[in-house]
C-alpha cells in the first residue's frame, strides 16, 4: 500500500482545501484499505481522514423525510426509528451490510462513493428520489442517485468533490418498501442479487411503483417496464409476477465466482418478487423484521411472500 | 513519512511514529506488542483481527491505525482483569470447548464481549447472527455459542 501522505481534517472546509491539493477522503476504510490490501488499487498517494468532522455526522430529520450525514454509518441507519418506519428497505439494506463491525466503520457516503453494482443500499437511495450534496472548494451541487453512479466503481463526481449529505424526501402516505437479496451467508457478504420494491398503495391500487436491481448491470438501475406493470394494478399476484418477470428481463448479469449470468438473470425474478411483496404487505401496515432478507429464507414470516 | 499517534489500548497509552497506509492490526501487533488480534484473511472477511474501538467492534486489519489516534482500543489482551483472572466470556469458552486451534477466538470474544455489552440476554439467534462475521473452521460453533450463553446466564 502507498499512501504517503495523510492530514486528519477537523472541518469539511479543511477536507476541500486538501482535496483540491490532490488529497482522497477516507472515513471507515471499509472499501478503501480492503481494496489496497486485496491488491485492488492502491491507497491513495495523499489521504485526508474525514472521520473527526462532526459536521458530516449524524440523521437528522427534515421536511418529514431525513437527511444522512456521508458519515452516518450503517449502525446509525439501523439504529434510527424513522430510517425504519419511513425508509424500510434502506435500513433493510444497511441491516446486511458487512458485519456488525463492518456497520461500525462503514458509512453511507462512503458507500456510494465506491459505487459498487452489488453495494446494497444503491436500490433504496435511488427508489426514494434521494439527492447527494456534492461540495468542492470552488462551489456546491446537487445530483439524484440515479444519475450519480455513472458504471461500476464510477460516479459523477468531480476530483476535488466531496460528497457531504444525502437527503431523503418525505414518501407519500401508504408507501411500503423492501430490499431484498441473494446471499450465501448472513454476514460479510455482497449482493449476488438485490432487488428494491417501493409500493405506494392507494385503497387497493397501486399508486406508485419503484422498482431496481442490484448486482444485475453495470450500475444500479430503476426498470421502468416492471414499475408499468405494477402501476394501476390492484397488487394481484400476477401484477407482482409480471413486475418481477419484467425485471429479471431488464437484467443483463455478468458470471463470476459468485453466480452465472443465468443463475442471476433466473433469481432476478425471484427477489424482486419477494422484495415487491413485502413492500406491499408493509405499505398495508403488515409488520416484517428488519432486514428483510434472512426473514425471507426462513421461518419467520412462513417463508411467504 | 512517519506520523506521531497515541493509541489508548487496553487503558494504557502508547505513542507510535507510523506510515499513513499502516493498519490498526499490523500497528498493534507490531509497534504496540499485542499480538493476541490475528490476522487472519486481511480482507475484513473472518472476523479474527476485531478489537473494540470507542466500545464497537471493528476489524482493525482494514482500520488505518492513524485513524485511532487518540481513540480508545480493546484488544483480547483487555479482557481478564488485571490479576490474570479470566473475564466470564474467556472462562465459558473453556467450560463449553469453544476453543480448539484458538485463532480466531480473540476475534469471536471481542464480538461476544460488544454482544453482551449491548445485550446483556442475547438468545440462540442473535448470538449466532451477531458471531457470523466471525469465521471458526475448527469447533463447528456449537461450544461457542453455548459459551456465550454460559457467559450470558451468569452476568
Amino acid at each position: 500500500m502507498s499512501a504517503q501522505s495523510y492530514t486528519a481534517a477537523a472541518s469539511v472546509d479543511e477536507v476541500l482545501e486538501a482535496m483540491a491539493a490532490g488529497a482522497r477522503p477516507i472515513a471507515g476504510g471499509t472499501d478503501l484499505v480492503v481494496g489496497a490490501r486485496g491488491g485492488k488499487a492502491p491507497l491513495p498517494d495523499a489521504l485526508v481522514a474525514i472521520h473527526r468532522v462532526s459536521e458530516l455526522r449524524g440523521i437528522r430529520e427534515q421536511d418529514g423525510g431525513l437527511v444522512l450525514g456521508a458519515l452516518a454509518t450503517h449502525a446509525d441507519i439501523v439504529a434510527s426509528s424513522t430510517a425504519c418506519e419511513l425508509f424500510t428497505a434502506l435500513a433493510d439494506a444497511s441491516a446486511i451490510v458487512g458485519s456488525h463491525a463492518t456497520r461500525n466503520a462503514g458509512t453511507i457516503g462512503g458507500n456510494v462513493m465506491n459505487a459498487s453494482p452489488a453495494m446494497e443500499t444503491g436500490g433504496p437511495l435511488i427508489c426514494f428520489d434521494a439527492v447527494a450534496t456534492l461540495r468542492s472548494a470552488s462551489g456546491t451541487r446537487r445530483v439524484g442517485l440515479a444519475d450519480l453512479f455513472t458504471g461500476p466503481g464510477r460516479t459523477a463526481a468531480e476530483p476535488g468533490e466531496l460528497l457531504t449529505e444525502i437527503a431523503l424526501p418525505a414518501p407519500a402516505p401508504g408507501t411500503g418498501s423492501c430490499y431484498a437479496r441473494l446471499e450465501y451467508r448472513r454476514q460479510m457478504e455482497i449482493a449476488i442479487v438485490g432487488a428494491t420494491a417501493v409500493v405506494t398503495l392507494d385503497g387497493g391500487t397501486v399508486r406508485d411503483a419503484r422498482i431496481a436491481i442490484t448486482a444485475l448491470a453495470p450500475t444500479i438501475h430503476r426498470v421502468a417496464e416492471a414499475e408499468q406493470a405494477l402501476n394501476g394494478s390492484d397488487a394481484s399476484d400476477a401484477a407482482v409476477r409480471a413486475a418481477a418477470d419484467a425485471a429479471a428481463s431488464a437484467s443483463r448479469p455478468i458470471s463470476d465466482v459468485r453466480g452465472s449470468a443465468d443463475y442471476r438473470r433466473a433469481m432476478a425474478a425471484v427477489l424482486t418478487r419477494r422484495a415487491i411483496g413485502t413492500a406491499i404487505a408493509r405499505a398495508r401496515g403488515g409488520r416484517f423484521p428488519i432486514p428483510a432478507s434472512p426473514a425471507l429464507h426462513g421461518a419467520v414470516n412462513g417463508g411467504r411472500a | 513519512m512517519r506520523y506521531d499517534a497515541t493509541l489508548n489500548v487496553n487503558g494504557r497509552a502508547y505513542p507510535v511514529a507510523i506510515e499513513p497506509g499502516r493498519t490498526l492490526l499490523s500497528v498493534l501487533r507490531g509497534e504496540v506488542g499485542l499480538t493476541g488480534a490475528k490476522e487472519g484473511c486481511d480482507d475484513s472477511e473472518c472476523g479474527a483481527c476485531m478489537v473494540l474501538l470507542d466500545g464497537q467492534p471493528v476489524n482493525s486489519c482494514s482500520y488505518l491505525a492513524l485513524q485511532a489516534d487518540g481513540r480508545e482500543i480493546v484488544t483480547i489482551e483487555g479482557l481478564a482483569g488485571e490479576d490474570g483472572e479470566l473475564h466470564p466470556l474467556q472462562q465459558a469458552f473453556l467450560d463449553q470447548g469453544g476453543v480448539q486451534c484458538g485463532f480466531c477466538t480473540p476475534g469471536m470474544l471481542i464480538s461476544a464481549k460488544a454482544l453482551l455489552d449491548r445485550n446483556p440476554s442475547p438468545d440462540e439467534d442473535e448470538i449466532r447472527l451477531a458471531l457470523s462475521g466471525n469465521l471458526c473452521r475448527c469447533t463447528g460453533y456449537s461450544g461457542i455459542v453455548r459459551a456465550v450463553q454460559a457467559a450470558a446466564a451468569q452476568s
